[in-house]
């Protein structure tokens, strides 16, 4: 004991294994399983290669891929992502320790958790932040269960249609699976007036699917009154410039870490975030650390509020998460502290005049119309398309730009973050103006 | 050996009853906060919320377990010692003066089923 060789088991291993046990093959093991279960044949297994051949192989697959211009957005934004990141995320301590299980000797990680923390409250303008969920969309569907275990009894939770699909699918599915009544409407604060709701919560986007930043005049003090909470999904970047959660007087916070420096990377790893007033923390799903004194009285950082967490009271747990998304937490973290307010201001006024002038310009080639004229937007913007969909993004494709995703409604969106040029985007605009659409 | 005070109703989950006119008056038995260690944390249900004899109606939180109060009775919340929210520790230094809830009940038979003093000072050891 106490060598930690990472061999595999040898032919004496095995068989001393099986001799112990009484079995006499690897294969006595499976004698449970039917016959005609067992696979007979010769597996179509390709032979062992050379690394040099596994890397060619690789490289040919990986250069089917077509480096595109990003122009789309929808809950998943093409940032800057500065180069010191990937260096201090890839750093033996940070990547490749898994969870603390005797979390309090990890003092590196606990601290830079409660950074992560700090500055989720500092964007949300909320109390308490956890250490991050999975991605933003399971971030609202946990949410949506806290919104119940905080009112006890009450079951409904109203989820505004302005959220991203992927967010309302995902809430959807644990929904049904959790016994909640989803009810989704473009008329959120109409559905929550009428009262006839056992309401539980309410769901709306900072920024909702068309990249319009919305109002949510009033809408708390109405969700308070019929005795439920409300929860804002935002975009965190843009929580540098838009008012914040708190000051819509919201009681949760939710949103996905992505547009805080992490590359589009193909779907993932994201992060989700998490944050709630003082109020309603002992229902915040997921690990909190906190801050305290050691023997010595030097600051140190603990796990705190446990008692909320699924290893102590199971069936009572607002939420069986129990993990987090840490690295990909760290990689945000480590994007802030290099940002800082000035540049996370900065990030968005490039975006902000980037999406303005493509918005003027593709309006002026004729081939859209505003649809949503006068409504604010930030980086993303939805258009009524005068002209065949399917053209225009192939033409887009086949010069080498990704945008003009289509809405189930039938507009179509474009975003442009502060890695747009204007040249990429004089370029684009004179490709939507010369196609044959 | 922990404090059982004469007089008063015992559940078999370590919570006591006083009865004053028709009210039950609800905490913990002395046992039950030594066992919990300091408590950190009452989790209070709200006035008028309807509780049911056995029946879960908050938890207790100390720093190293976490355990739910059990209503002895039925009925309707009247008042919750919300002093307990920012001075949890008060269920430390005297489990009898740290009442929880009250309650008026809807069924004052249940109250039979509760021990007295000498039976409960049999299982609260």
């Amino acid at each position: 004991m106490g060598s930690f060789a990472y061999f595999p088991h040898t032919e004496e291993d095995i068989r001393v294994m099986l001799e112990r046990i009484g079995v006499k093959s690897l294969d006595d093991l499976y004698s449970d399983v039917p016959e005609e279960f067992i696979f007979k044949g010769e597996y179509e297994l390709p032979v062992a290669r050379s690394e040099e051949e596994v890397r060619a192989w690789f490289k040919a697959l990986a250069d089917k891929n077509t480096e595109l211009k990003v122009f789309a957005g929808a809950g998943a934004y093409d940032h800057y992502t500065p180069s010191v990141i990937p260096y201090i995320t890839s750093r033996s301590e940070f990547l490749t320790a898994y969870t603390p299980y005797q979390c309090e000797i990890s003092q590196g990680t606990l601290r830079y958790i409660f950074e992560w923390q700090t500055m989720i409250c500092s964007l949300t303008g909320l109390d308490v932040a956890n250490a991050s969920m999975y991605d933003g969309p399971t971030a609202a569907a946990e949410a949506m269960r806290m919104c119940v275990a905080c009112t006890r009894k009450r079951n409904t939770v109203v989820a505004s249609s302005g959220l991203l699909p992927n967010v309302l699918a995902t809430l959807r599915t644990y929904a049904r699976y959790s016994g909640i009544n989803l009810v989704e409407t473009w008329e959120v604060q109409e559905a929550v007036a009428e009262g006839t709701l056992d309401l539980a919560g309410v769901i709306v986007p900072s920024i909702n699917k068309y990249g319009i930043i919305e109002s949510h005049l009033g809408l708390a003090d109405l969700v308070h009154e019929m005795g439920g909470l409300l929860v804002e999904y935002c975009d965190p970047s843009a929580l540098a410039v838009v008012k914040s959660p708190a000051e819509w007087g919201a009681d949760i916070a939710v949103g996905d870490g992505q547009s805080l420096g992490i590359p589009l990377c193909y779907g993932g790893p994201y992060v989700g975030f998490m944050a709630c007033r003082e109020q309603w923390m002992r229902k915040l799903p997921g690990r909190i650390v906190g801050q305290t004194a050691d023997a010595e009285g030097h600051r140190a950082f603990v796990l705190t509020l446990q008692a909320r967490e699924q290893h102590i009271r199971r069936e009572k747990a607002t939420s069986n998460i129990c993990s987090n998304e840490s690295l990909m937490a760290l990689w945000c973290t480590v994007y802030l502290s290099l940002m800082g307010p000035e540049g996370m201001r900065k990030v968005n006024e490039l975006c902000y005049a980037g999406s303005h002038y493509l918005h003027d310009q593709l309006l002026a080639t004729g081939k859209f119309s505003d649809p949503f004229e006068g409504r604010e937007f930030l980086k993303e913007f939805a258009l009524q398309p005068l002209c065949d969909v399917k053209k225009l993004q192939q033409a887009l494709l086949d010069a080498g730009f990704f945008g003009a995703l289509e809405t189930e409604e039938g507009f179509v969106t474009f975003c442009v973050t502060e890695r747009r040029t204007r040249d990429e985007i004089d370029s684009l605009v004179k490709v939507v103006k010369e196609a044959a659409l | 050996m922990s404090k059982i005070i004469e007089g008063l109703l015992y559940s078999e989950s370590h919570e006591w009853v006083k009865v004053e006119d028709g009210i039950a008056v609800i905490g913990v038995s002395d046992y039950a906060q030594a066992e919990m260690g300091d408590i950190t944390y009452v989790d209070l249900p709200s006035e008028g919320d309807e509780v049911q004899a056995g029946e879960e109606f908050g938890a207790l939180e100390s720093v190293k377990a976490s355990s739910e109060l059990y209503s002895p009775v039925s009925g309707t919340v009247v008042e919750v010692n919300s002093e307990l929210e920012a001075a949890p520790e008060k269920v430390n230094e005297d489990a009898y003066a740290a009442w929880i809830i009250k309650v008026r009940m809807s069924d004052e038979a249940e109250l039979d089923a509760l021990m007295d003093a000498a039976a409960y000072s049999a299982i609260a050891k």
